[in-house]
């Protein structure tokens, strides 16, 4: 392995904490990392990059609202095409991440690994970690065809650490047409600010599934996430139904968690739940079930009615204050 | 408007799922199902060709032995007509192969739309449908937890991280759905009943122009190494509540110094 590239994403405040985690990674799979980002202004993140492990970054420049997917995969297929030969390309399992390694599989075609939470160098292939069935088996897999390897990586595999570099390199590519891949353009961005710490940094996070019984009851686990400072986390299963938003959703198809404490409230613990939380370092299960999954990676489980403990835990630690 | 939903039929996830031991690839011998985060495909396709005179609604799935049990589901909610893809050879397939032998199949019924799920819920590996949509030279929009379209346009309120984006699209276009972004409709009696005489075109990969070499476990481009037991976390506390429940886990967090 002599060369891997990292699609750095980034948001209003520099890269996202993925990028930096999966640049971070690269450092340790091969002597030369470099970046692909885009943006108005990819100048501005070399220095962090750089301090991260890229020694050059490749900027597809500023997209006019048109969404990332089809022009940032064009780019990278057209460097490859031209000659350049990273042994494989990381990316963020992210919203865009996800459109551009679906894109540029299909226009180089190889094939995609995704979901991938592990990632180390054996006899000169890239050998891949995946949890399956809700976590409780590790898969390794790896490519067999010609390069480069395609990886989307889930958040919070890898922890982030610069490495003291200077800034990167930004070398701008030239537009790349797309033709009508590329026409999806966005038009208004909405923000939904919750308030307190977000879901995915914060150090307590408090969860809601269908067990408390109605939307109106998950102000309780509002109510609870507010006092412990921290941020609160629901089930696919009532996200579904409309009781919360999406972005409060912890699991495979929503957020990756990892806090100091977790805490469980009327949360069965399918699959799909437990792959977004079970790296949490403390977990704690209320539920009525005791033969509730959930309970089987719980610190403490309390069998019980979320109805009860919940009012009795807020009431405990307001009188706390 | 033509509008073709890509529909996967999977093993019941009520029933505990398994991998081939001597392939590592997901059992799939059992009876198969439609994938419920298909149900809201279906629902969105109904809805929008509704609101668009003179729309279709196409499935489109592959599944091994011409398995059909699951499009029957949706064509019971009351798509038209499917085109099922099977093939001993696609046996094995990755997400890319699957994706060529799907664009093959959707290219023939010429859509204005395809909708698909944001992943499936046995492989969920999620890259198919933008791979689908660069197969077919289409713009896609992902996440999509709101679509409305005059037939001409797709208008698409697309999750982010931050929020959502309002998000224009011309079609032909690729988009994927969310679950929950409609209620899917239980299918009548009367829908079951029309289900069963619906058409279901069943295609080959010769049929489609596909080299069998190039797909199943002869064109896949990944292996699978080995399948080991994660490292199991120790074993917590499990109490019954007498009225202590909240007691206890204030001296947890105690402990832990959260508070």
């Amino acid at each position: 392995m002599d060369r891997v590239w990292v699609l750095a994403e980034t948001v209003e405040q520099g890269p996202t904490a993925l990028t930096l985690e999966l640049l971070t990674k690269a450092r340790t799979l091969a002597p030369a990392v470099e970046a692909v980002a885009w943006g108005p202004d990819t100048a501005s993140i070399a220095r962090v990059l750089g301090e991260h492990g890229a020694s050059r970054v490749y900027d597809v420049g500023d997209l006019g609202g048109r969404l990332p997917g089809a022009p940032v995969a064009g780019a990278i297929a057209a460097l490859i095409r031209d000659g350049e030969q990273p042994d494989a390309v990381l990316i963020p399992a992210s919203y865009d991440g996800r459109d551009v390694a679906g894109r540029l599989s299909a226009m180089l075609d190889r094939p995609v690994l995704t979901n991938v939470t592990g990632l180390a160098e054996q006899d000169g292939s890239v050998l891949t970690e995946h949890p399956v069935f809700g976590g409780t088996k590790i898969l390794h897999a790896r490519f067999t065809g010609e390069g480069p390897g395609i990886y989307v990586v889930r958040a919070k595999s890898f922890a982030s650490e610069p490495a003291g570099g200077g800034a990167a390199e930004v070398v701008a590519l030239p537009p790349v047409d797309v033709g009508p891949t590329g026409a999806a353009t966005i038009v208004q961005r909405h923000v939904e600010e919750a308030s307190g710490p977000k879901l995915d940094e914060a150090a307590v996070v408090v969860s809601g599934g269908r067990g408390l019984g109605s939307a109106e009851s998950y102000a309780l686990i509002e109510e609870l996430s507010h006092l412990l400072h921290g941020a609160a986390g629901a089930s696919r299963a009532i996200v579904d139904s409309g009781w919360v938003p999406y972005s409060h959703q912890v699991g495979q198809t929503g957020k990756t968690v990892k806090p100091t404490v977790y805490i469980a409230c009327g949360i069965s613990g399918a699959t799909q739940h437990l792959v977004g939380m079970k790296g949490s370092k403390n977990i704690v299960a209320i539920n009525k079930d005791r033969e509730a999954p959930i309970f089987s990676v719980a610190d403490l489980g309390i069998v019980g009615d979320v109805h009860k403990v919940l009012p009795a835990l807020i009431e405990a630690l307001k009188s706390r204050t | 408007m033509h509008v073709v939903v890509c529909v996967k039929q999977i093993p019941d996830p009520a029933v505990p799922g398994a991998l081939d031991q001597v392939t590592h690839t997901l059992d799939r011998s059992g009876k198969l199902v439609m994938d419920d985060s298909d149900s809201y495909g279906v629902e969105m396709a109904l809805q929008l060709a509704g609101d668009v005179d003179g729309s279709e609604v196409t499935l489109v799935s592959m599944a091994p032995g011409g398995e059909t049990s699951g499009l029957r589901t949706a064509l019971a909610m009351g798509a038209a007509r499917a085109i099922l893809v099977s093939d001993d050879a696609l046996s094995g397939s990755d997400a890319l192969s699957t994706a060529k032998a799907l664009a093959a199949a959707i290219r023939r019924a010429e859509p204005d739309l395809v909708i698909a799920a944001t992943e499936s819920t046995d492989g969920y590996t999620g890259t198919l449908p933008v791979q689908l949509a660069e197969l077919l030279g289409m713009p896609s929009v992902t996440f999509a937890k709101g679509v409305s379209t005059d037939g001409t346009t797709l208008e698409v309120d697309r999750q982010t991280e931050a929020g959502y984006d309002e998000v224009r699209c011309p079609l032909p276009a690729v988009v994927t759905v969310t679950a929950g972004v409609v209620e899917p409709r239980y299918p009548s009696f009367k829908g079951i009943m029309a289900a069963k005489s619906k058409p279901i075109d069943v295609l080959s990969l010769a049929d489609l122009g596909i080299d069998p070499s190039d797909v199943g476990v002869r064109g896949a481009r990944q292996e699978i190494v080995d399948v080991a037991d994660a490292e199991a976390r120790a074993g917590g506390e499990i109490v019954m509540d007498e009225g202590d429940g909240a007691a206890r886990i204030v001296a947890f967090l105690e402990q832990l110094k959260v508070i």
